[in-house]
């Protein structure tokens, strides 16, 4: 059957173009900058070196740690039904919205040197814990990324038909023989992209590098960037510093690009299966461990911010009004750019889809691109091309903001692009042939089915940007400040009851942000 | 073997169903409206869904309580029947042994049951490269292999066009017989219950009826059955 190709609608193809053209421009500047710019390899050291190697050693640890660790997790809230389930489905997904600066504020009042477990082994005579360097360096990239991975493949678990749980338990499965037959087949097509997902992930982690990381031996390339622009001032050396990374993170978001990598924000996280072979007390014994464990893990860093922060309240540092106006100017500012880029661009490729199959697969690559262009790298591009003209610290704010929504980019393209694609495919022939076209079509039938991914995607946007630490430490001078930058600089200064006050203003903000969004693009929802 | 279900209650989150019957050796169709529990009380004889009230014998033996596996039941399922990444030969014989480890016998067995249905040279494909009706064909090779006293289908063959729909059916029966199996077969279209089943029961407003010859049921039927035909 050839569906006839309708003309694509002007806005679509002009606003699509110009998208493109920014994205293209916002990407590829900063590359020719540092490539241009960057010194010959004999100016790096052997402790860059170091830290090439120390960046890859850290990711595949924390990758593989997370990944193996998520499993037994994964799978035991697959299989049980219990009260709180779903309350521990919703923690699951806070790590990825909170302010990586206030995550590892929490974990450092449990683990860290004057931390709860310090004091515990203390107490029994043993030595405090130093968790600076690798550990640190993975005990932080676990806390984010375990969760992460366990939605992931709970997600796995759950799309498995219901009938083949049935069929199993007819035939007389063993547990060893379903986990044979059914579970593994699925966790050998989800953790490769989750592996490589979260690899990525922890390559571009800068802030839990600066602030458990440092010293020779846990240095990342992104900290040794930070250092080469901020202290050496060697423009060359960062220059060829970030082409290094851009080369690291191309090749893994190529390598997932082959291999599926899943979607880390399905639904069908709530149902689950009845199952017949998991009814033994050793099982239900490990399975409630493990709930208990990572309940644990998760929960108390959180809980331990709350307890310090509510009672410094009172206590807040004097800049924290600008810090708070700046923070939600950025987050807003580069949320609406990123969904706003991501909306021309769907629009584009879905427009494209019908007619230039091919040309459309590019488009979306465009639009995907900005992951392998980690932040720092585009960052350090735009400091350099900056640098001859303006000075960059005074344009600390706009280009954090930029970066931060060129970084939300592919989330948001994800969320929108299956939304805009099912609508085509289910509605567009009636559409077509009730004569809707340009605006009433998009206002009648096209935005009642985005605005749901389309909140999703503004709120989550938002919060990243209002919890970024990364690009803003590049071009920060002393004093601009954001809620991040503050707590950076105060618990450097180990004002740490300060420290968490903001932290509580920062998570409170962030996520009144996104469930204000979400919110909005739920509200009045028909589906 | 006859199918007891004794003040049987049913209690789901949307509905409910009540069932008082017996049913007898040979073949049974189960007809009526959609979401009126037709597939929920085959699950409950198969033990895939807990009775609130009531009793579920199959034979001589209550069997409320027991697990899946131990019920003398095959229950082949609308869709899903295979393992995907299973070949045909291997989706066959989990029937014989749920870890696959067969002996020589075996093999020869779940070939033999292969040629049964129709499919002697297909064992080395995945369910993917079948057809619908070659799928829900490999799944009847498996249930020939089980041999349980009960055979049960939820709309197997829903999805297929009426031609090939009539030859499942007819291999159905034929297994039956073979077998000495009591069938039991839901279905929404009355053409093939009276085509190979004596007695029907009709699944409507929340109760399981008893079972009816299927001719003189479908001739004269009751309100409820009248308002699902269109008669």
């Amino acid at each position: 059957m050839v569906i006839r190709p309708q003309s694509m609608n002007p806005v679509a193809r002009w606003s699509g173009l110009a998208a493109l053209l920014f994205v293209v421009l916002l990407v590829a500047g900063p590359l020719v900058a540092l490539w241009l710019r960057a010194s010959t390899p004999s100016i790096l050291t052997s402790s860059d070196w170091a830290a090439v190697r120390f960046t890859l050693f850290q990711a595949t640890l924390s990758a593989s740690l997370s990944v193996v660790l998520a499993i037994p997790v994964a799978r035991a809230l697959a299989r049980r039904s219990f009260h709180g389930r779903s309350i521990l489905v919703t923690l699951l997904g806070a790590p990825f919205l909170l302010p990586v600066i206030v995550a590892i504020f929490g974990l450092l009042a449990i683990w860290g040197r004057s931390g709860f477990v310090s004091q515990i082994l203390l107490s029994i005579g043993a030595e405090r814990l130093n968790i600076y360097g690798l550990s640190g360096v993975l005990l932080a990239h676990v806390f984010f990324n375990l969760p992460l991975v366990t939605r992931l493949i709970l997600q796995g678990w759950t799309r498995i038909p219901v009938e083949h749980f049935r069929l199993s338990a007819q035939l007389g499965m063993s547990p060893k023989d379903l986990f044979l037959r059914l579970e593994l087949p699925m966790l050998r097509s989800i953790l490769p992209g989750a592996f490589l997902l979260v690899f990525l992930l922890c390559v571009t982690s800068f802030a839990v590098a600066l602030t458990l990381g440092g010293g020779p031996k846990a240095t990342t390339v992104e900290l040794a960037i930070y250092q080469a622009l901020r202290f050496e001032f060697d423009l060359g050396k960062a220059a060829y510093l970030a082409l290094i990374q851009f080369v690291i993170c191309t090749i893994i978001a190529v390598w997932s690009l082959r291999i599926a990598v899943p979607v880390a924000f399905g639904g069908g996280l709530s149902g689950v299966v009845q199952r017949w072979d998991v009814s033994s007390k050793l099982l239900l014994w490990q399975d409630s461990a493990v709930l208990l464990a990572v309940a644990g893990f998760l929960g108390a860093p959180l809980i331990a911010v709350l307890g310090r922060g509510l009672p410094a309240l009172s206590n807040l540092p004097a800049s924290i009004w600008t810090a708070i106006l700046n923070s939600l100017t950025v987050a807003l500012f580069s949320a609406a750019l990123s969904v706003l880029l991501a909306l021309a661009l769907a629009g584009f490729i879905d427009g494209l889809k019908s007619r230039r199959p091919k040309v459309s697969f590019v488009v979306e690559g465009v639009g995907l691109l900005t992951l392998a262009a980690s932040p720092f790298v585009l960052g350090t591009g735009l400091f350099i091309i900056i640098h001859p003209i303006a000075d960059p610290f005074a344009l600390a704010l706009p280009i954090t903001a930029l970066v931060n929504a060129a970084i939300s980019l592919p989330l948001a393209l994800r969320a929108l692009l299956p939304a805009l694609q099912h609508n085509r495919l289910a509605y567009g022939q009636l559409s077509d042939s009730l004569d809707m076209q340009g605006w009433s079509r998009f206002r009648l039938t096209t935005w009642p089915t985005i605005r749901k991914p389309l909140g999703f995607s503004t709120g989550l946007a938002a919060a990243l940007s209002m919890g970024d630490l990364g690009v803003i430490t590049l071009f920060a001078p002393p004093d601009v400040e954001t809620l991040p930058l503050i707590m950076y600089r105060l618990m450097g200064a180990y004002r740490m009851d300060e420290a968490a006050s903001v932290a509580l203003i920062l998570v409170a903000l962030t996520l009144t942000l996104f469930w204000l969004f979400d919110r909005g693009g739920r509200l009045g929802h028909q589906t | 073997m006859d199918i007891k279900l004794e003040k049987l209650l049913i209690k789901q989150t949307d509905f409910s169903l009540r069932a008082d019957l017996t049913i007898k050796d040979g073949t049974t169709a189960i007809i009526g409206p959609s979401g009126g529990g037709k597939s929920t009380l085959l699950l409950a004889i198969a033990g895939f869904v807990a009775p609130s009230e009531g009793s579920i014998s199959i034979g001589d033996d209550v069997v409320t309580d027991t697990p899946p596996a131990q019920r003398p039941v095959t229950l082949l399922f609308q869709e899903n029947n295979l393992f995907p990444h299973l070949t045909v030969f291997q989706n066959t014989g989990l029937g014989v042994r749920p870890d696959l480890k067969l002996s020589k016998t075996q093999i020869d067995q779940v070939e033999d049951a292969l040629n049964k249905v129709g499919l002697a040279d297909m064992g080395s494909r995945h369910p993917s490269e079948l057809s619908g009706g070659q799928r829900q064909r490999v799944a009847l090779a498996r249930a020939l292999l089980r041999d349980r006293p009960v055979l049960m289908l939820d709309e197997p063959f829903a999805a297929l066009g009426p031609a090939l729909r009539h030859e499942m059916l007819d291999l159905v029966a034929r297994i039956r017989q073979e077998q000495d199996s009591t069938l039991l077969l839901v279905t929404h279209n009355p053409e093939d219950a009276l085509r190979i089943a004596e007695n029907t029961i009709l699944v409507a407003d929340g109760t399981a009826m008893t079972p009816q010859p299927t001719a003189a049921l479908l001739n004269n039927p009751p309100p409820a059955l009248a308002a699902y035909l269109g008669k």
